[in-house]
């Protein structure tokens, strides 16, 4: 559809978020995938005037983007709220300089952990790196702001922190839109090594840190869109994000003041609020990041966090809930005894292989983020820990330092890119067993198939050098490497076995792409069928966890989803099961 | 905030409730002041319970619906029709396409409960009805039943026959239009068969 100024339409946040950075002028945008940012980055590839781009991660896309910010042109770079963990390196460290073309970061926040790890409310990063901090609440806002974050960087010479949630990322809403803005030639960047060497001159650059931050306290005073909405009556809220339009939900009558610059508070503004008020709800999802702020100001009119929670995403319910003691309708569905449909692995999906294999091996098996996270869950059950991207690797090798030997490591392509290589260095220079098993499915799969270094394509699906991972973990110094064919339950067991047995480091590289990777969504299928006659109802192929082979106590194969990958045939001890035709 | 319309979309992933969301969230925005939708995306693409939320009117806020203040509840599964029941008003209006998904199985094999639809009624639900798959499948392509089911859908929302149709034409690839807006028809008429059905009932009793 085509998309022209003044057009209103219909938006999700990100593709709003995307579409602001195109009028923004934004030159270039970087970042890794990550729920529930991804669609960012994949709509801004759609606009030829913006340079975009996967990096192996999120700090190399911050230090990537920061570099395009210091040679004077507007940059962006997007992550899940754990990609800012991963860059925070640097994102600590590049305020003590500042900017000199407009430098946005975007991290969008999980709460309710609804595709994600944990639960961490990032604004605090905003506090830690003493930089602004600004919060659309719905799709309008996230195009609005996003340019308003580029108008403040370039004000006061800082990067932004623009913190969106999974609601506001994938919630749609109307959108007008606007020109795109050419920045134009601006300004560039000067060598000046007291300026950007930032180590040898910290102690001057954190004054001038400091006295910047200051500056715009002082600013976001009178900023406009730091809004109060006059209501009716005594009641007061300070709210900001998708909580704002929850509040207007259920307090329509009450004075808001709805703040998009989250940090630094407009501290008089807000004191004043507050005097006007008999009681002023704090309205903000996670921790009370803002009420302590209040607080501390000796302010003490406020409710927050002593009746709204802590953990959890809001909603109109939570709120009602919250401040009237309205009870959500019961969810009758439990009187009903109604069956959950767990997450699972795809039929066809050649992690599965790994795993029936892993688990015959009986080794300790230490995860990492992706779908294949998923092979922790019965009946595979194959997997032991998960914790963050690329740890794996260090664990499987801290176990072993700690005395137990079977143990392999399963890490996904994109994953070991994003954060398992120097761990697997490790291994090797520490003289280290550990066995890494890198799931090579050709894709980032659990986020939606995106592209990365060894996959041969480019955000823009043009052709790129493709990363060689057998080579890569050769070079690194490991001796023992095998590839294996999940599909092949035999090769892929004796595989790992010999992995497990190797003295020193080895890495087994499965070769199966993910079943809607390019290659393989248009390939056709054969499907397996089960002859009935033959089965003895063992249950053994229903023990693989596929969801083609159809629960009951006797087992189908539903000919639609199975991709005949055979793992249930070879799962089968009475060669019940066989290719449909033959 | 009394004309708003809460509707939920609800079934099991691959099952077309996403693109049907968007369809239907299209067709309000050219209508509405206002539209909202929401949706969870996650590690559950396939074979997982998906909801979709989606509010229309002259001022719209919040983009989630209160349980208990849905207008209009499809279901493009019957349990998942259980699953999300709660969101729906007392009287609203269950429209269940009549199929059966067997969730996948993680521990001991538990069957696909019975009763579904009595139970629901129980609840003093509107309930009807639809064969949507199964018409789908007697059109030959059982793809297009989320059509189908939009086309029943479309009976009960005040949102123009015109405007169902020129979304679909926007959206929907241009070799799969025809077969989706005949699918859509499909739907329509099936409700209308309906409606008239109940009005010739009303006039025996």
């Amino acid at each position: 559809m085509t998309q022209e100024a003044g057009q209103r339409m219909l938006m999700a946040g990100n593709n709003a978020i995307a579409r602001g950075a195109y009028e923004a002028g934004v030159y270039f945008a970087s970042g890794y995938p990550g729920t529930p940012s991804t669609e960012i980055l994949e709509v801004i590839s759609q606009f030829s005037e913006i340079k975009a781009q996967w990096a192996a991660n999120e700090k190399v896309a911050f230090d990537e983007a920061m570099g395009v910010a210091m040679s004077g042109k507007r940059a962006l770079c997007s992550m899940k709220y754990v990609g800012l963990n991963v860059a925070a390196d640097s994102f600590m460290v590049f305020p003590f300089a500042g900017t000199v073309g407009g430098f946005v970061v975007i991290s969008a926040d999980d709460p309710g952990m609804y595709s994600s790890q944990n639960e961490q409310d990032n604004r605090y990063f905003a506090r830690l790196a003493q930089i602004p901090m600004i919060e659309p609440s719905d799709p309008q806002e996230a195009k609005d702001y996003l340019k308003l974050a580029y108008e403040l960087s370039e004000k006061f010479s800082t990067p932004v922190l623009f913190r969106t949630s999974m609601r506001v990322s994938h919630s749609k809403g109307m959108v007008t839109l606007g020109e795109r803005n050419e920045v134009g030639e601006g300004k560039s960047f000067v060598k000046d090594v007291p300026s950007w060497v930032v180590p040898i001159f910290a102690k001057a650059l954190k004054a001038k840190l400091d006295a910047k931050l200051a500056a715009i306290s002082d600013y976001v005073e009178t900023y406009q869109y730091n809004r109060i909405e006059k209501g009716k009556g005594k009641l007061g809220v300070i709210t900001s994000g998708a909580s704002y339009t929850y509040t207007k939900e259920i307090l329509p009558e009450a004075s808001v003041l709805k703040l998009a610059v989250t940090y630094p508070l407009p501290k008089q503004t807000i004191l004043d609020f507050c005097a006007r008020y008999d009681k002023v709800y704090i309205i903000e999802e996670l921790d009370s990041f803002i009420e302590d702020q209040i607080r501390a100001w000796g302010v003490t009119n406020l409710s927050g966090k002593d009746i709204f929670p802590r953990t959890g995403e809001f909603s109109p319910d939570v709120l009602a809930k919250c401040l009237f003691d309205e009870q959500p309708v019961n969810d009758f569905s439990k009187e009903f005894n109604i069956i959950s449909r767990p997450p699972q692995l795809c039929a066809g999906c050649p992690h599965r292989g790994a795993y029936l294999a892993l688990k015959k091996s009986g080794a300790i098996v230490t995860g990492d983020i992706g779908c294949y996270t998923l092979g922790a869950l019965p009946p595979l059950g194959a997997m032991h820990t998960s914790f963050a991207m690329g740890t794996s690797v260090g664990n499987a090798f801290g176990f072993e330092l700690g005395g137990i030997n079977k143990v392999a490591a399963v890490i996904g392509d994109a994953t070991f890119i994003h954060g398992g290589i120097p761990s697997l260095i490790d291994v090797v220079y520490n003289g280290g067993n550990t066995t890494v098993v890198i799931l090579d499915n050709s894709t980032t799969g659990m986020t939606g198939h995106q592209e990365h270094p060894a996959t041969g394509q480019t955000l823009q699906g043009k052709e790129a050098p493709k990363l060689d991972l057998v080579n890569l973990v050769k070079a690194l110094g490991v001796k023992h490497v095998q590839v294996a064919d999940p599909f092949d339950q035999k090769a892929m067991l004796q595989a790992i076995n010999e992995a497990l047995a190797n003295e020193g480091p080895s890495v087994v590289i499965t070769n199966r792409p993910c079943i809607f990777s390019r290659g393989e969504k248009h390939r056709p299928k054969t499907p397996y069928v089960i002859d009935q006659d033959i089965c003895t109802q063992c249950g053994a192929c229903q023990r693989i966890g596929c969801p083609a082979v159809l629960p009951g106590e006797q087992a189908t194969i539903d000919d639609v989803s199975c991709t005949g990958c055979s793992l249930c045939a070879q799962a089968c001890k009475f060669d019940a099961i066989y290719l449909k035709g033959e | 905030m009394s004309n708003v319309t809460n509707v939920l979309l609800c079934g099991v992933g691959g099952q077309g409730v996403l693109l049907a969301s968007e369809v239907l969230a299209l067709v309000a925005a050219e209508e509405k002041a206002q539209v909202k939708q929401t949706e969870v995306h996650g590690v559950a693409q396939r074979g997982g319970s998906v909801v979709s939320h989606l509010r229309f009117g002259d001022l719209v806020y919040s983009p989630t619906v209160r349980t208990g203040t849905g207008d209009i509840l499809v279901a493009f599964e019957r349990l998942e029709a259980v699953r999300y029941g709660h969101y729906l008003k007392p009287g609203g209006l269950m429209l269940i396409n009549d199929i059966e998904v067997m969730p996948g199985q993680m521990g001991e094999y538990q069957p696909y409960p019975t009763g579904i639809i009595e139970f629901l009624q129980s609840k003093a639900f509107k309930i009807e009805e639809i064969p949507a798959t199964a018409l789908a499948k007697a059109h030959g392509n059982s793809k297009v039943s989320s059509l189908i089911i939009l086309g029943a859908l479309s009976s009960y929302l005040d949102l123009s026959q015109q405007a169902w149709e020129r979304v679909i034409r926007k959206r929907i690839p241009p070799k799969l239009v025809d077969i989706n807006l005949q699918a859509f028809k499909v739907g329509v008429e099936m409700a209308q068969a309906k409606a008239q059905a109940a009005v010739d009932r009303a006039e025996c009793n």
